[in-house]
């Protein structure tokens, strides 16, 4: 048996019992690839993806020539996604910019330079973490441990997932 | 843009010119003394705002601007203003920008003047924010070693205390670090050593410094010797406090091994850290040193607001 979504993602169904999806190429979005294996769940999670209203699929374990396993993420219909968050969890994701079924613009995230309100200042006396009016702001000043300095205290922050 | 009103936060949002215009400002007016600029503040109006203790930064403050001709407003306890109601810096900063000329403000919080430089629309001074900076303690320092050593770059500096806590000790190393001077002893316990963060700025500078656990050691090479009180506030264990407070104390004893010509300085107020018997020895500076606070504030608010 086999059902197709109106957004490319078809799904099989085999003997009744076995789910499986094939999911064929998206018109318009975005495509996070080379998502080291494992961390695919973390940036579906952090970047709420299960919140959104169009459909979104993420892809572990798959077999890559450079990576040996990778996980993909695919989103319908969106463009506009936090880097600065895939940055931190996994800088090695490609972002690949679907339109019209083609790829458009193809980058490494990298490593943010600039992290705005997306984790908590860890040093308790900083303003940021009992003034609203305070978004936590940091700038990277380490890449390798992921250290991250605080706009309004200047404490290092190390950024874990 | 220069210093006409410009907020200062941190001791690097002012440049080393900047610095310097502000120290010989203040030296010149210490050297004619304050009658000359009685009128010079007279329809500037200083906004303290003072979320947490203090006696020298916010008197000092209200004399300069009071010997300026200028008039204070504001609060030195949180409890009696709307903070307690539960407003924020924010709010109240942006309220205060229409009652004002211009703010200073001391808050336990670190980073909290800085935010309030985003919403206020006058020039905001960091009177100290938790274990942070104090940056105007930093202009009375420099003006101090200038009136009472001369040259910064032919001073060996020690810095003797809490390192990791002090904010005034942030700021003057900061500071020093981009202005030339010719050495940098840091002595602490190591409990008490420098914040991560400014060891790092320090490296990238290649600061030449050298770090200590015990005075005894150095005492006899520094020119210039600034010693901090170990500051029970900011602990969060009473024990460890108890531990480290009498880690330095210096007495006469320890001074015989001292150079003639080294000045003693501390921001005040001290607990065991200098002994009373000291004060009477001609190389302590600590009382000129809050003498000196006045004139760098006058010489700071007047060339903030553009009056001079």
């Amino acid at each position: 048996m086999r059902g197709v979504c109106p957004d490319g993602f078809d799904v099989f169904a085999v003997r009744g019992a076995i789910m499986m999806m094939q999911v064929t190429s998206i018109s318009e979005g975005i495509v996070l690839d080379h998502i080291t294996s494992g961390n695919g769940l973390k940036i579906f999670s952090k970047l709420n993806l299960a919140g959104l209203d169009h459909p979104v699929v993420l892809l572990m374990n798959v077999p890559s020539q450079r990576l040996g396993r990778k996980d993909i993420i695919k989103i319908q219909n969106i463009k506009d996604i936090d880097l600065a968050m895939i940055g931190l969890v996994d800088p090695s994701t490609t972002v690949n910019v679907i339109s019209g079924g083609k790829i458009i613009s193809k980058h490494k995230v990298g490593i943010p330079e600039v992290v705005r309100g997306l984790f908590k200042c860890s040093n308790p006396r900083c303003v940021t973490n009992s003034d609203t009016y305070a978004e936590p702001c940091f700038r990277l000043v380490d890449a390798e441990s992921r250290e991250y300095a605080c706009e309004y205290c200047e404490e290092t922050t190390r950024y874990r997932f | 843009m220069g210093i006409q009103g410009k907020s200062l936060i941190a001791p690097d949002d002012f440049t080393v010119e900047e610095i310097q215009t502000v120290i010989s400002t203040a030296k010149e007016m210490m050297e004619v003394g304050p009658d000359a600029y009685r009128g010079l503040c007279a329809d500037k109006i200083l906004a303290t705002l003072f979320y947490e203790p203090s006696t020298r930064t916010r008197l000092s403050f209200e004399s300069a601007m009071l010997r300026m001709g200028g008039s204070v407003l504001g609060f030195g306890d949180a409890n009696t203003s709307s903070v307690a109601k539960g407003e924020s810096i924010a709010d109240t900063v942006r309220v205060i920008s229409h009652y004002a000329d211009i703010a200073v403000m001391r808050h336990h919080k670190e980073g909290a003047p800085k935010l309030a430089a985003q919403y206020a629309t006058i020039p905001v001074i960091n009177g100290g924010d938790g274990g942070h900076q104090h940056p105007t303690q930093t202009l009375t320092d420099l003006l101090t070693v200038e009136i009472c050593k001369g040259k910064l770059d032919e001073q060996v500096v020690a810095i003797c205390g809490d390192l990791k806590f002090g904010r005034t000790v942030h700021s003057l190393i900061k500071t020093l670090t981009r202005l030339s001077i010719k050495k940098l002893i840091l002595i602490s316990p190591e409990e008490l050593a420098l914040p991560s963060y400014l060891r790092r700025e320090l490296e990238q500078k290649g600061a030449n410094m050298e770090e200590y656990t015990c005075l005894d050691e150095v005492i006899e090479v520094v020119d210039v010797l600034y010693m901090t009180r170990i500051q029970r506030e900011r602990f969060f264990n009473e024990a460890d406090y108890q531990r480290l407070k009498d880690t330095y104390i210096l007495d006469a004893r320890k001074l015989e091994r001292a150079k003639q010509d080294m000045i003693i300085m501390h921001p005040l107020p001290r607990n065991n850290e200098i002994a009373y018997e000291v004060d009477d020895d001609p190389r302590a500076k600590y009382f000129e040193q809050a003498k000196c606070g006045v004139y760098a504030r006058m010489a700071l608010m007047s060339l903030q607001l553009g009056v001079l």
